[in-house]
This record gives C-alpha cells, structure tokens and sequence, in this order.
C-alpha cells in the first residue's frame, strides 16, 4: 500500500463580492498517492481552477474565502499553514504548470533565470551559484530544449516551446505534487502530443503525482489513473480510470459528456449535446445541481442534494442509483 | 452525381510583406465546393486556414489566382459591384467574446447587418427578420434586450451565426465557430449548423482545428500545413485511409477518450512548424517527416490524385 500524498476533503470555496456569492467548489474530496495521476474533468465553471488554486493557496485574497475542509499533503493541512509558510511549500513541493504559456513567463527575463528563482528562493539544499546553474541545464535538456537557449526570452520561444519551460519551472524543485492547470489547452494536437510524453515520462522518473485539470476526455484517457468529474462545484463521479471509461454504471452528466462528442469512428452525422446551460454558480440549489438539464430527473432531485453511491473505489452522486438499489431489494 | 460549384479556387495566392521576407501564407490553392456540400479545412496554427476564409471572402486581397462564384471571378471584381455580393457571403468569427460589439443589444447586433446593407424597407420589416432569426438559431425572444456580457459563449456564438445568417447568404465561410465553447455547447452548435444547412441549402467552408468536429460536418476535407493544401479527400475516407504523412501524424496525435488508446504507443511527430517565412522549395512537412528523402526538399510537390476523389501532394503515398 503506497502512503497518501496529497489528502483533499470535503474543500468548499466561495468567491464573495459586495453583489453576489459565487459557490465555486462546494464539498469535494478525493486523495492521491505517490507517482497517481487525478484528471479532473469538467466543462467552464465547473470549479477545476478554483480547486487547483485552493489548493497551492493562490485564490484572490480579497474575494475567495475557503469555507469548510482541509486540504492535507503528508498530513499537514496547508490550510492552517501561514502565509510565509506556505510560501515554502509553494512551488518546491507543490507546483503548478498554468494554461496559457504567452502570458505565464515573465519577458523581460531570459528563461534560464525564470527556471533559476524558484530553485534560489527553495534553495534547502544549500546550493552554489554555479549548481544551480548546472540544474537549470539539466532540467532544461530533461524536456527537450537545448541547454544553449537559457539565455533567450520567451518570445524567442514557439507555445510548445514555452509550456517546455513552464514545465521546466514546475519541476526544478522536484516536487511531490504538481498540478497542470490545462497544460496543453492552447496547443496544437502535434504539440500537445509532445507535452502530454513529456510530463508523463518525466512522472514516471520522479514519481511525481500529478493532478491533471482539463476538459478533453482524451487527456484523461490517456494520461490519468483516476478520474473525477466535476459539475456545479462538485465532483459528481470519481473512480478509476476503468470505472469511467467502460460501460458501467455513470452520472448522467458524464454520460451526456461522452455522448457530446464528436467521434472519429461513429456512423451518425448528429452529435447529441446536452440540452440546457451551465448552471448559474451564485444561485444554490436545493437539490442536485445537474437536475434542470438530467434527462433523467426525478421529483426527489430537485429537492435533496443527493448522496453517494458507491461501488468500491467507484462513486456516483446521484439519486438514480439509490433508487434502483432500493427497488432491488 | 456532381452538383454546381458555387465556389471555384484555381491557384489562389496571398503572401504578406514581414520585415524578415515574405510570408506564405496561402500558396497556390485549388479546390472548389459543391452547393450545399462542406469542405472542411484543417491545419495547425499558422498554416494559413483563416487567411485562406478570409481571402474567400476578399477581406484580403489575394495575389495571385482566381475565385469563382457562381462562375464570376471575385478576385478581380471591383469594389463597388464586390459589396452588391457580401451579403452573398458571410463569416462566423471563431471568438464569441471578441466578435460582438459590447454596447448593442442582441436585437441591435443582429439587424445590423441588415441595416448596413440596406436589404430592408422598413423599420417592421427589420424587426420581423430580426425575430424570425433569433427563433431560427435558438435565441429566446426574452433575450432581445440582453447585452453580450450577460450571455454566455453558446448564446453568444448563436448571436454572430445570426449575424451571418440574417442576410440569408449561399456561403458562409465558419471560422473555427466551436472551439471556443465548452463540449457540450459545442454539440448544440453544430447540430444547429448542420440543421441551418439543410433548410437554408447553405453552402459551408468550415475551418477548424478540432478533426473530430471536422469530420462530423464536413463532405469533403482539405488538410493544410504551412500554406499548402497536402491533402483533400471525402471525409469519410480521409479518416480511413489518409495518405500524406502530415494527415498521419496528425490523426495520430489526436487523444481519443476510450481506454485502449493508452496501450497503443503512439508514433510522435518530432520538431515543430518550421517558418512560413521564405520556406525553402520542396514538400514544406519534409523537414519533420520521416519518410522524407532527397527529392522531397528539392521541388514542390503538387496535389495528385491517388484515387478517385483523393488527392495528396507527397511523392511516397503516389507509389504504390
């Protein structure tokens, strides 16, 4: 049995302005052990960067509040931690690779520098100048860019290029958990191919864990080891990548996602979308979250939040299945 | 059966000027599109397929080469006869956020078009277009007075297709109308693109870089890479059995949400797009294809037809 790393439960955060309450993570749980990666899943507001940056404690100061939960990486719950603590914790034993490359770098810095700082700030090991000049090289080569090139700026970069040494800063540290926020949303398939071998090969070597976040079921599939589907702030669905991916029991949200895609091999011309919006993240309501667009909802639905449906590691949070449980009995 | 061709390309060109040389952006495409029918047109970023709608249409000049619709030459045609046609011819825009203009309402967007092409009468006339359309793409009536901020990118993108479609054009040339939104949305899109299609006897130029999107809408499907059209085929066939490496690659490449794609180990394409600047003569994809040999990089290589309906420009998939 491999020790847990990285612990999350019941996490609920709220963005707050003087108009309005938004309910962006409300109660998810999940854990991680060393070298699992999670693929976290969901479409725009689903609350997967709110999680993400909950967890590296880099919500908006004046608008997030953390409202229930712990978050526990080796059985230290960040969330107690002060800021200057955190900071320690930041970027050299959590990490994170952002989405978009253009606007992650600094451009005024040369690359070799932006990788250096967060090895010179981290810098436990006690580390001359001249080694951290040396495990910037290393790092560099490590995903694919000639160690000559520290010396460029970022817009001597192409986006591939540039999500190389974001993943490059991410990893300099060697840290237990890095979470990539949409790695390789704003690239190219041949591009986000690459990137996609890279931080999985780079996963093997270090036993990194990693919580990918992305909204390309084909990601998931080929990069994760568990999976969670989020809706309105929660996780709806989490199993194993088995659980998710072959004909068992779902979520009805996860089976509209399948459905909704278009796929290389299908036959039919007409793609079936889920009807109906996003749900409207500053209302909460009384019963589950998916209802108004579930074709599958039932009067129980819009009343109670529904509860968890578990069949080993593999859980549902839907009231169908309770039903069909019961009826069976 | 072969139906009209609304639209005829024959060696169409458009480079522009950088500071480092000249940049080919669209290099000597042909093709043409049946009424009614698809052509969907796929490539990386930078490989010209925006450039290429966007010379369609004549918001850029083309250098070289000739487009026909409806059998007249457009290229050439004069300012003042090419504007009686652009309500002939319309664009949905790729980003929902950017394309509107946030200070009108969705009822003042959508008769815009209408009233800067003069097609209406009268003020009642516009309203009733304007109404008939919001209920055509999906719009609730309730949202008439809505501002594009308080909608969300699939309402927003029905906004620009009514846009385009408002003026009841033969062609629309649909800028990656999808990428934009979130999976679910997206299949509403399409269907009503699709749906759009049949009853108005559209005729789409559909460019994307999402293939799976691509082979749902399109009838035939063009692949570019840096300028060049490497590929053309049925849509069906060209996911079958693609020809040029390029196509290979890029159908490789392409994360497929089942299980078993994780088993299959997966040939990588190495390097990136080179720079469409002043690109050396030969197949541009030489550099990165691994079938690549000396005459690959010593001339360019034309479209040729494989077999009946496909066609490739690679040396290596003509030989049997």
């Amino acid at each position: 049995m491999n020790k847990t790393v990285l612990d999350v439960k019941n996490l609920s955060i709220q963005y707050k302005t003087d108009l309005e309450t938004v309910y962006a993570v409300n109660g998810i749980s999940f854990s991680l052990e060393a070298g699992e990666t999670l693929g976290l899943v969901g479409e725009t507001g689903a609350g997967k960067t709110t999680t993400a940056l909950g967890i590296l404690g880099l919500l908006p100061e004046r608008t997030a509040r953390i409202t229930g939960g712990e978050i526990l990486l080796k059985e230290q719950d960040l969330l107690k931690l002060k800021e200057q603590e955190m900071q320690k914790v930041r970027g050299s034993r959590i990490s994170m690779i952002f989405q978009d490359p253009m606007t992650a770098l600094n451009p005024v810095l040369p690359i070799g520098q932006q990788i250096g700082e967060a090895l010179y700030l981290h810098n436990d090991e006690g580390l001359t100048q001249k080694q951290i000049e040396q495990r910037v090289e290393e790092t560099l080569e490590l995903v694919g860019i000639p160690k000559a090139r520290k010396v460029e700026y970022p817009h001597q970069f192409s986006g591939g290029m540039r999500q190389r040494v974001v993943i490059a800063i991410a990893l300099i540290c060697n840290p237990d958990i890095l979470v990539a926020d949409e790695p390789t949303t704003a690239l190219d398939v041949t591009i986000q191919a690459q990137i996609l071998t890279i931080i999985r090969d780079l996963q093997k070597k270090y036993k990194t864990t990693v919580i990918m976040i992305t909204h390309d079921l084909g990601v998931v599939a080929e990069t994760c080891d568990k999976v969670g589907v989020m809706y309105g702030g929660k996780i709806v669905e989490y199993g194993a990548l088995e659980d998710i991916f072959t004909d068992k029991e779902h979520h009805p949200y996860t089976e509209g996602l399948f459905r909704s895609l278009p796929s290389l091999t299908g036959n039919s011309r007409r793609l079936q979308p889920i009807e109906g919006l996003m749900p409207d993240p500053t209302v909460k309501p009384e019963g589950c979250w998916f209802a108004p667009r579930c074709g599958q909802c039932m009067e129980i639905c819009k009343k109670e939040a529904p509860p968890v449906w578990e069949d080993d590691a593999h859980k549902i949070r839907c009231h169908l299945f309770h039903q069909k449980a019961k009826g069976g009995e | 059966m072969m139906g009209e061709n609304l639209i005829e390309v024959k060696h169409l060109k458009k480079y522009f000027t950088t500071s480092s040389g000249m940049l080919h952006a669209v290099d000597d495409v042909s093709f043409s599109i049946e009424k009614g029918k698809t052509m969907g047109v796929v490539g990386e970023s930078g490989c010209g397929k925006s450039t290429l709608g966007r010379t369609l249409l004549c918001l850029e000049t083309p250098m070289a080469g000739e487009i026909l619709f409806h059998g007249q030459d457009i290229a050439k045609m004069p300012k003042r006869e090419m504007k009686k046609l652009r309500p002939k011819m319309q664009m949905i825009f790729q980003d929902p956020y950017a394309s509107l203009n946030g200070r009108m309402n969705v009822r003042q967007l959508i008769a815009e078009p209408l009233l800067v092409n003069k097609v209406c009468t009268s003020r009642a006339e516009v309203d009733e277009r304007v109404n008939k359309m919001m209920d055509t793409v999906g719009l609730a009536s309730r949202l008439a007075m809505a501002y594009p901020h308080e909608l969300d990118g699939g309402r927003r993108q029905r906004i620009g297709i009514a846009r385009a479609l408002v003026l009841e054009p033969e062609f629309v040339v649909c800028d990656e109308p999808v990428s934009a939104l979130d999976v679910s949305i997206q299949a509403q899109i399409l269907n009503l693109l699709m749906d759009l299609q049949e009853t108005m006897g559209l005729t789409y130029m559909f460019i994307t870089h999402d293939l799976s999107a691509v082979r749902h809408i399109s009838d035939e499907i063009m692949v570019m890479y840096l300028g060049k059209c490497v590929e053309k085929a049925d849509a069906k066939k060209i996911f079958i059995e693609p020809k040029h490496p390029y196509t290979k690659a890029l159908l490789e490449a392409i994360p497929i949400p089942s299980i078993e794609s994780r088993k299959k180990e997966r040939k990588l394409l190495a390097g990136e797009v080179t720079s469409p600047v002043n690109p050396a003569p030969g197949c541009r994809f030489a550099a990165r294809c691994a079938m690549a040999a000396e005459e690959c990089k010593k001339e360019d290589i034309p479209l040729s037809e494989i077999k009946e309906g496909h066609y490739a420009a690679c040396k290596r998939a003509a030989a049997p």
